[in-house]
């Protein structure tokens, strides 16, 4: 224990110049304090958050409804003519609502329908996964903080190594194709331009990248079930299964609210894995909706700002819907927590 | 041997091979395997010469084809090893290669030409490390202004997150206001977004700004996270409001509340969220790549993206800078790793 | 302690954004392999010669140019001098060199060719010079012909031809018979030879002709029935480029389609593990050409220095110093007397490497008409991502050939249409 004494010891000594400037803060804090009250306090402490949040998330995201009704190609909004809801009509012009390439713009569509499968295949496999791996960490085992690391390791990478690294072992001078080679003399197989492969290989590369930072939340979870409840239940006789169907899970349901929760986030907005992976394709088939507006509004030579706009405005809809049910089903819980 | 199997493979109960011991040690070793494994692949392909990392099939370690220096040859020569017409096989230098037909000489009697057909001779090989993909982009990439403008971005960035977003959970976990509803709605509704669904509008605030080719302009847009508002929120509400009362009673100052109060005893939270932020803000590429265009400013992730081509892509080098870029996470992670993974166990994401 | 050095470290960045000396002159460079090595020297000697100017490189990823560059200019920031693909749509904001030149004439007389490519229509405006020209053309794996048996098509075959040929060594070696990279520039050299013209009696994009649908319905039968190998055109959605260049290395290709660029890539990567020659492009009914391209330095008008910028420019496109870039990068000259002149030496020891860009230099003077036109022509990219972005899913299998056509030249018109607002 010597060593936290002397890093406390440390962080003494840093923080004195530190704490020195807060006292000298805290003086026409004060002043703010007797002339507004407490309720000045709170717009005071609650002020710079919100004004960066402001200039830099909301101020755009209102930008873009303004966008979303210009023409042209140009990027600044001074130099964009007004075309209403042209855009928006473009997005949704259709023959057959049932198949995008129907479309006038297929390519969204196939956008809006991959990432719509991709976020229900991933956020389910992901949540087995990582509660699979929770559990077998749960157990009594040797060395738990180097496994617990283990599968922790992939979520302090940057997306676009995670991409690197697995195409890297995907292609087709890649490491997959040799172990192949080597075990069974199968010949290459060009695993990334296949659209059954690539679909699960997103899915695949995107689990391992996340699911350490899931299981840990699981792991907590799970260890903080009391273990009498076990106790007891291993005296009745129960039976295992019985006994995760009874107690863990529903013991876990708050953990594994957060973890879908944070893994849809993060499914919807997948983006830079994929773009170093597969690009989108084969063909549109890896085709995810932050790509498609990335391309859009910035990378395409056909591109278009409006229209890049409108599509982001339509997922942010669908964004919102989702967090008010976060929203909704996170009240409820922490009326739960609240004895 | 003995003992440490049986410590290593230390089970539940140990009353024997239960189904479910297998099942977990298939799947810690699995892991283990799939975790670690393509980080090292890539670790090791970063030392091969842009001809090996073309190959297939590929070898785990880099090889280079051997070399000797014959005597009556200025250069040196590549060595081969050559099936004899007799069936036997030869070490054999390469003088040169006419279509199909190889011209050789045997470095031990070098005055004599042996012609082989191509197919029968194969690359004597040695475990080589193309070093060079280090060190020619240390001469010619910054690397020291790239380090430290990535160690500034992320250790600014990581500040200002850590005291504005902490003020900002403080007055929406310990205050009653009117609009609290609304901020906590707004913050939580963006939670999702994106970057890439703001950047044509952010691109322009910044440049109205002024922020272009800035580092303050990749700094300020990420610093407001609402993940951090949130984390640190949740992380609030548990702190019993008595001992705010009573300190207030004590004639302390807002302020001291949120300084001496409230943040210490909300560390662990602050903990992660200063791990997170650091693991985000230097990871970040797509934002720097789009504000920083001048040598000066770049990160260690912009500078590696320089050997992105139009027509080509010189891997060798992005390969190799990628693992320099990997060391400082990783050596975060192993002096950290217990203090990560327990803070994030035990903190607000619950 | 840790917050002052953190303070003046924020000091020390602000200040390092706001200064620019009179004087400064930035290049914004992008590297494909050693010409950013070769640049960095020039700009060190450069900077020797003329103590009063100083010249900042800075090397950015090709996506910089392509994405963010376009953004800069239209809000008026941007570099002094860059070097560009897209040198004709974003010519409004180039600098007029031609009254701060030294000698303008020397400029027409070695650069006129190509000046058309990156000014203002109907200017006679000097906005820079290409640092290399390149030219679309064949590489055949010599080795893998000779071991199937089957000769190298001459000079004058035709796409069918080098197709039918293909295949059968891809047939005896197990290998793959041809590929072309993922790019409509790549694609656009068949298809002009098969009679296609892109540009309509306005200017602007016309419908997608014969000539064009011939080709490319070949090409897509040609990559069902294995003639072509359709890996790198699925590799991506939209009109991201892949080149095809690794499996030719690998010595997995009978025949690769690209470019003059791609010789030096070649020559290290392929070293002495099999024989290749460059073949120029295969023949169509109409013509045998390739495409020509490049990337060109251009001064930006937004400058503050554009005196210097000038001083810069001038002394980059003196013809030593265009010989000796050319010869250290294996890059094709753009300068007329450079290529008039000949007798580059180039700089490799690689035999093959040598006679592929001479091979190179000498297509480059008989190029078609329309051929030598596109690369000036506004709407040039518009029609090279469409066309990529369609028949890329038409080779995933999501659209057939004639589908693909009737979108190419809706994706076109919505373009020109959104161009117009």
């Amino acid at each position: 224990m010597t060593s936290t004494t002397t890093s406390s010891h440390l962080g003494a000594l840093l923080m004195a110049p530190v704490n020195a400037l807060m006292r000298v803060v805290d003086i026409p804090l004060r002043g703010l304090q007797k002339s507004t009250g407490i309720g000045g306090m709170a717009a005071f402490f609650l002020a710079p958050n919100m004004l960066i949040f402001g200039i830099f998330v909301l101020l755009p995201l209102f930008i873009n409804i303004v966008y979303s009704t210009t023409g042209g190609t140009a990027f600044f909004l001074s130099e964009r003519s007004f075309v209403g809801t042209e855009q928006y009509q473009r997005l949704f012009t259709c023959t057959n609502y049932l198949d995008p390439m129907s479309c006038q713009e297929d390519a969204f569509w196939t956008a809006v329908g991959n990432t719509f499968w991709f976020v229900v295949l991933q956020v389910a496999l992901m949540i087995l996964v990582s509660l699979v791996t929770a559990l077998i960490l749960n157990r009594d085992l040797i060395g738990r903080s180097f496994w617990r690391a283990v599968f922790f390791f992939p979520v302090l990478l940057s997306p676009v190594v995670v991409g690197l690294i697995w195409k890297w072992i995907l292609q087709r001078q890649g490491l997959l194709n040799f172990i192949l080679y080597e075990i069974g003399n199968v010949t290459p197989y060009t695993w990334l331009t296949d659209r059954n492969w690539t679909f699960i290989a997103t899915i695949g590369v995107s689990i391992w990248a996340h699911m350490g930072l899931y299981t840990l939340i699981l792991l907590a979870g799970l260890q903080a079930i009391p273990k009498d409840l076990y106790e007891a239940a291993e005296m009745d006789g129960t039976k295992p299964a019985r006994v995760f169907w009874r107690i863990t899970l529903p013991l876990l349901a708050p953990n594994l609210l957060v973890v879908v929760v944070l893994a849809l986030i993060k499914a919807v907005q997948i983006f830079d894995e994929v773009y170093v992976l597969t690009g989108g394709g084969p063909g549109t088939s890896t085709l995810y909706l932050t790509q498609y507006i990335y391309e859009t509004g910035f990378a395409s030579a056909l591109r278009n700002p409006g229209l890049a706009a409108a599509a982001s405005i339509l997922m942010g809809l669908v964004l919102v819907v989702l967090t008010l049910m976060q929203l909704g089903l996170g009240r409820k819980n922490e009326n739960k927590g609240k004895r | 041997m003995g003992a440490a199997a049986r410590f290593i493979l230390r089970r539940k109960g140990g009353k024997g091979w239960h189904w479910t011991d297998i099942v977990t040690w298939v799947w810690l070793i699995g892991g283990l395997i799939i975790m670690f494994g393509p980080a090292m692949w890539l670790a090791f392909s970063s030392f091969k010469t842009p001809a090996a990392l073309n190959e297939f099939p590929p070898s785990i370690l880099p090889y280079v084809t051997s070399q000797a220096t014959v005597q009556g040859y200025d250069k040196p020569l590549q060595l081969f090893e050559a099936k004899m017409p007799d069936g036997t096989t030869k070490v054999l230098a390469e003088v040169r290669r006419i279509g199909l037909v190889a011209q050789m000489v045997d470095p031990t009697t070098p005055g004599e030409i042996i012609k082989v057909n191509m197919n029968d001779r194969t690359p004597v090989r040695s475990v080589s490390f193309a070093t060079e993909n280090y060190t020619e982009p240390f001469t010619q990439f910054d690397f020291l202004r790239y380090l430290w403008n990535s160690v500034f971005v992320t250790v600014v960035a990581t500040l200002i997150t850590l005291i504005v977003n902490s003020m900002a959970a403080f007055a929406l976990s310990k205050y009653e206001f009117t609009g609290r509803n609304l901020a906590m709605f707004v913050i939580l509704a963006t939670l999702m977004v994106p970057l890439s669904v703001i950047m044509v509008p952010l691109y322009s605030i910044i440049s109205t700004l002024g922020m272009f080719n800035s580092l303050w302009g990749v700094i300020l847009p990420t610093v407001a996270t609402p993940t951090g508002v949130f984390i640190l929120r949740q992380y609030m509400l548990t702190i019993p409001d008595e001992l705010i009362d009573a300190a207030r009673m004590d004639k302390a100052s807002e302020w001291q509340i949120y300084w001496r109060i409230v943040l210490p005893l909300t560390a662990p939270a602050l903990a992660v969220l200063a791990i997170f932020s650091v693991v985000w803000r230097w990871n970040d590429f797509l934002w720097p790549l789009i504000v920083l265009s001048r040598r000066e400013l770049y990160t260690l992730q912009v500078g590696l993206s320089i050997y992105s081509g139009e027509l080509n892509v010189q891997w060798h080098f992005i390969l190799a800078m990628t693992v320099v870029t990997m060391i400082p996470v990783v050596l975060v992670f192993i002096f950290l790793q217990r203090f990560i993974t327990t803070g994030i166990a035990g903190t607000g994401l619950k | 302690m840790q917050m002052k050095s953190i303070l003046a470290g924020a000091a020390l960045a602000l200040m390092s954004t706001t200064a620019a000396f009179a004087g400064d002159v930035r290049i914004m460079w992008y590297s494909d392999g050693v010409e950013g090595d070769v640049m960095k020297d020039l700009v060190g000697r450069f900077m020797k010669e003329n103590p009063g100017i100083n010249v900042i490189l800075d090397n950015v990823a090709y996506s910089v140019i392509k994405e963010q560059l376009p953004v800069q200019l239209e809000a008026g920031n941007g570099p002094d001098i860059a070097r560009v693909t897209a040198i004709k749509d974003l010519s409004k904001h180039w600098l007029d060199l031609r009254p701060l030149v030294k000698d303008a004439k020397y400029w027409d007389e070695n650069y006129g060719a190509q000046a058309d490519w990156m000014r203002p229509d109907g200017s006679n405006q000097i906005s820079g010079f290409m640092t290399q020209i390149t030219l679309t053309g064949g590489f055949a794996n010599k080795t893998l012909f000779e071991q199937a048996g089957v000769p190298l098509p001459g000079p004058k075959a035709t796409w069918e031809e080098w197709a039918a040929a293909s295949k059968k060594v891809a047939d005896s070696q197990k290998i793959f018979a041809m590929a072309i990279d993922r790019s409509g520039h790549r694609l656009t050299a068949p298809l002009l030879s098969y009679g296609a013209n892109y540009v309509g009696k306005d200017g602007k994009p016309a419908p997608l002709d014969k000539g064009a649908k011939d080709f490319m319905t070949k090409f897509v039968g040609w990559v069902a029935d294995g003639s072509f190998s359709k890996d790198v055109w699925v590799s991506a959605a939209g009109s991201t480029y892949r080149a095809a260049a690794d499996d030719f290395i690998n010595g997995q290709l009978a025949f690769y389609y690209s470019g003059s660029w791609q010789v030096a890539n070649l020559a290290t990567k392929i070293g002495n593990n099999f024989d290749w020659v460059a073949t120029g492009s295969p023949c169509g009914p109409a013509a045998c050409t390739g495409m020509p391209g490049g990337a060109a330095l251009v001064a930006v008008k937004y400058t503050k220095n554009p005196k210097e910028v000038a001083a810069v420019m001038d002394w980059f496109a003196q013809e030593k110093i265009v010989k000796e870039f050319s010869e250290r990068t294996l890059f094709l000259p753009g300068n007329k007397s450079v290529v008039d002149k000949g007798g580059l030496d180039f700089k490799t020891n690689n035999a093959q490497a040598k006679a592929a860009l001479t091979k190179y230099v000498e297509a480059t003077k008989s190029t078609s008409e329309t051929a030598l036109k596109l690369p000036g022509w506004r709407w040039s990219d518009t029609v090279y991502a469409a066309i990529v972005t369609r028949v890329g899913q038409t080779l995933a299998g999501e659209m057939k050939i004639e589908d693909a056509f009737a979108r190419i030249d809706a994706d076109i018109a919505q373009k020109v249409k959104d161009a117009g607002q």
